[in-house]
């Protein structure tokens, strides 16, 4: 699969690291050289310096063909603009935007973009956990904590990444 | 008319000092406690202090009866969301209206539903186009159509334009565009179809905004 990411804060470079070592192309695009820091020394993908709300930049980087874009900086209306373009100028069809405003999350899932919000997420996770709820919490909770002890690199990478029976 | 202004910098400041002037009823919204604190030293009691890209505050701020919502901070991306969530949140029948600070945003915007746009850069490029001898001869976009993504340019045919000598009819104009009139003379040509421009022609354009580029290319080379 071909992905773009925009934003290469913690959750950018994160899971750019992740697909990267899974096998996909991708490209990941920050408006600060010292961000790519965040991704693991290991990524054999593309970095680009420039703005991801820039038709001209998403244009350079390729954005039209793409199998998935995800708008991850740590901005919502910069996350907004720059999947927006990407569906309705560049028509590609699986779209992601970070949006921690739940309200604004929800309006813009209306428009096509799949939004998720940091807040939520977080906040039912915690309360999945805090009630025992194991239907909820707990496969998030196991994987989660398989990856932090690959990045911290007490455990290979292949045991972290989800198995096919799983999926 | 009652305006919400989104963005309380210099440029909403002083729409909001020049709208009150006019007799008009504003509403600024500013996200900055002390730059909020300061504009309503100056001009009353026309400001709420909260974010403007957040639709609850919108709300607050009245907009479903105002008659514009004009999103003016110095951020494209957060100009955009103000203006689209005015759209969902205050109903269709105001006028919703974005500065844009990246000219390429005009048509970014209109694509993504807000036809609206001013951009500063393009209005200083126009005055800066209309006011430099052209030497017999230029293109000026005059200004955009509303609700529309259309735009009005006159051309003044120059010496060795690609256009001169050729009737109306024969030239490859982009799709969706149409030559409106030619003024000669001071004086309108009739059969705007058959004439044959001559240099010094005024040619007044309908165009998508989009297609100014390959006009300019067509008329004056």
């Amino acid at each position: 699969m071909n992905v773009l990411i925009v934003g290469s804060g913690r959750v950018g470079a994160t899971l750019a690291g992740m697909l990267d070592g899974a096998g996909h192309a991708v490209t990941i695009v920050d408006v600060d050289r010292a961000s790519f820091a965040h991704l693991p020394s290991t990524f054999k993908g593309t970095t680009h310096l420039g703005n991801g709300a820039d038709l001209d930049v998403l244009r350079q980087v390729g954005v039209d063909k793409v199998d998935a874009f995800l708008a991850l900086t740590d901005g919502d209306n910069r996350n907004l603009m720059a999947a927006q373009i990407t569906k309705e100028i560049f028509g590609v069809k699986r779209v992601f935007a970070k949006v921690n405003d739940p309200i604004r999350a929800e309006i813009y899932r209306a428009k096509g973009i799949t939004t998720f919000s940091r807040t939520t997420i977080l906040a039912v996770l915690l309360q999945a956990m805090l009630l025992d709820d194991r239907e909820v919490g707990e496969v998030l909770l196991q994987r989660t904590m398989k990856l932090e002890r690959v990045m911290a690199g007490e455990e290979s990478a292949a045991a972290a990444a989800p198995s096919g029976a799983r999926r | 008319m009652y305006v919400v202004i989104a963005g309380g910098g210099e440029i909403g400041y002083h729409l909001a000092k020049a709208l009150i002037e006019a007799g008009h009823e504003v509403m600024v919204i500013e996200s900055d406690r002390h730059r909020a604190q300061w504009i309503e030293e100056q001009l009353g009691s026309v400001v709420l202090n909260a974010p403007a890209d957040e639709g609850r505050y919108q709300l607050e701020a009245g907009c479903q009866r105002a008659d514009a919502v004009l999103a003016v901070t110095g951020e494209d991306p957060k100009n955009l969301v103000i203006c689209q969530l005015a759209r969902y949140n205050c109903g269709p029948h105001g006028r919703v209206i974005a500065r844009v600070n990246d000219p390429k945003n005009e048509i970014v915007f209109k694509a993504l539903g807000i036809d609206e746009t001013v951009s500063s850069t393009r209005v200083l490029m126009n005055v800066i186009e209309q006011e430099l001898p052209t030497g017999g001869g230029g293109f000026l976009p005059l200004m955009p159509l509303t609700g529309s993504h259309l735009e009005l340019i006159e051309a003044e045919i120059a010496p060795g334009a690609p256009s001169v000598g050729k009737p109306v009819r024969s030239l490859d104009m982009p799709p969706g565009s149409l030559i409106g009139g030619i003024v000669r003379g001071g004086k309108v040509v009739p059969g705007v179809g058959d004439a044959v421009l001559q240099v010094g022609d005024r040619v007044i354009v309908f165009a998508p905004t989009v297609a100014e580029a390959e006009v300019r290319k067509t008329l004056y080379g």
